[in-house]
């Protein structure tokens, strides 16, 4: 028999109420009944990071968190830090630094430096890599990816227009 | 890949938790879930329950006691103890091992006590607080009882814990010498780590006591002797010698398994470069804080 429970979180900042079976994952609920397909599914065991979502704010793998944990917390998608009208800065920053072959990996870099600069707007780059350390990417090599945090880090931006 | 399924609970008190998982063997704990979810979905693990312990109050803390004694509760995650002022300054080696598990995503939501009671062989905190010379406390339907951090794990995958016994919180006496650790890893996990934590006389650079622990090549972290008797009463300029003298009887004694980390004389070689590295940075850090 399958449990049913209660949900109610948001999601890019809309509430979203509704029940889900006990051992739904969270990247299942988004991209399936939800319908947000930005987030991708990789290793499915938390070490590539293309599954990243930040639930309060904190990076986590979607592919490996139950929907039920997110009851009362907020979970922000590629889709929430993408402005309707174009990019964010740091979406501008792969563009522009060339940070992406493929784009698989994306989203989940996205999440997680887009984490990062808020927790610390000007890392170092030590810091850089070891918060992307558990970011896997198959195409770029890391380097021009490296390069797109790295203009972001030096920059001096006010505060909201993160 | 879906777990199969289970039916979820969500108490808000230890007792409640512990009831919940009871004795039936169906049940189990449930905490980050960055171990739990991946052997469910591996289908390595079934379980008719989860128990979630996130709701439960207190679980979080950590304090330097009146009684000089670090506490670490069980929820904390890598994330939180790697930040915390406590640990910082006064196990800056744990605070910094902590910082270094795993990925981000995982120290997020990671415990301390879901690392240990997972009984992982190839893993950073067990080897680090067996050498801290710390106890766990388990909480079961019949009371309370502390297990050494030596005796928590009785082989692979396998603990002393009960199904339901809680581990509540990690207990250690504040350092006061130099702790340090090293590990070396060529996947996602440990292959070999060493920790040494030196306590110090008040009034000299002699090392009082030496816990050595060598972790990852067996089931559970193993202590090197030898070379703790050999730093016995040494003084901090000594300590190369005194362990050079006594390193290879030591090393020999380690019980290692082959496995895809590594061939057993392989790990043994890097437990006695990284126990030597341990030592230079322990020598310099004990000079400082004299
Ligand atoms: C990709 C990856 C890389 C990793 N790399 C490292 C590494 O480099 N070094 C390292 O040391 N570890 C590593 N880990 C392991 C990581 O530290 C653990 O996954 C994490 O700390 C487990 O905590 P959790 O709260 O998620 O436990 P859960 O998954 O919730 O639980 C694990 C087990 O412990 C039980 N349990 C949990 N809490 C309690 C409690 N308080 N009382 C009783 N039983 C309890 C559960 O029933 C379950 O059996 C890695 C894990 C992943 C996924
Ligand atoms: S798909 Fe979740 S971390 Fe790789
Ligand atoms: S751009 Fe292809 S995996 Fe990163």
């Amino acid at each position: 028999m399958t449990h049913m429970l209660p949900i109610s979180f948001s999601l890019n900042g809309q509430t979203v109420s509704m029940e889900v079976a006990a051992h739904t994952l969270l990247i299942d609920l988004v991209r399936g009944r939800l319908g947000l397909k930005g987030t991708k599914r990789s290793c499915d065991m938390e070490v590539c990071g293309a599954c990243t979502m930040l639930l309060d704010g904190d990076p986590i793998s979607s592919c490996t968190t139950l929907a039920v944990d997110v009851d009362q917390r907020e979970v922000t998608t590629i889709e929430g830090v993408t402005p309707p009208d174009g990019l964010s800065r740091v979406q501008k920053a792969f563009v522009l630094h060339g940070g992406l072959q493929c784009g698989f990996c994306t989203p989940g870099f996205i999440m997680a430096v887009t984490a990062l600069l808020k927790a610390n707007p000007h890392p170092t780059d030590d810091e850089i890599r070891h918060y992307l350390h558990g970011n896997l990417c198959r195409c770029t090599g890391y380097v021009k990816i490296f390069e797109a945090v790295k203009s972001l880090a030096i920059e001096h931006v006010s505060e909201d227009a993160a | 890949m879906l777990t199969s399924p289970f039916t979820f609970e969500k108490p808000t008190t230890i007792a409640d938790a512990i009831e919940a998982v009871g004795d039936s063997g169906e049940s189990m704990f449930y905490s980050g879930g960055t171990e739990l979810l991946l052997a469910m979905k591996m289908r390595v693990i079934h379980t008719e329950r989860l128990v979630d312990i996130k709701g439960i109050p207190g679980l979080d803390r950590i304090v330097l006691t009146d009684a000089n004694e670090i506490e670490i509760g069980s929820r904390c995650t890598h994330k939180r103890i790697a930040a915390d002022p406590v640990i910082r300054e006064h196990a800056p080696a744990l605070s910094t091992l902590c910082d270094n598990v795993a990925n981000v995503r995982v120290r997020s939501v990671g415990t301390i006590g879901g690392n240990l009671c997972f009984g992982e062989p190839h893993a950073d905190p067990p080897t680090m607080l067996a050498a801290l010379n710390a106890r766990l406390v388990l909480q079961g339907q019949t009371g309370v009882r502390f297990v050494h951090a030596d005796e928590f794990i009785r082989s692979e995958l396998e603990t002393v814990r009960e199904p339901d016994e809680l581990l509540t919180m990690i207990v250690f006496p504040r350092p006061t010498g130099p702790v340090t650790y090293r590990r070396f890893k060529h996947g996602e996990r440990p292959s070999v780590n060493v920790a040494m934590a030196w306590s110090m006389e008040a009034t000299s650079s002699t090392i009082k006591t030496a816990r050595v622990r060598v972790g990852a090549l067996g089931s559970r972290p193993q202590p090197l002797k030898a070379v703790e008797d050999a730093l016995k009463g040494r003084s901090i300029a000594d300590v190369r010698p005194a362990i050079e003298a006594v390193l290879a009887e030591a090393l020999d004694e380690l019980d290692i398994n082959d496995d895809r980390h590594g061939g057993a004389d392989y790990k043994r070689h890097l437990a006695g470069v990284l126990l030597l590295r341990n030592a230079e940075e322990a020598m310099t850090r004990g000079k400082r804080s004299r």
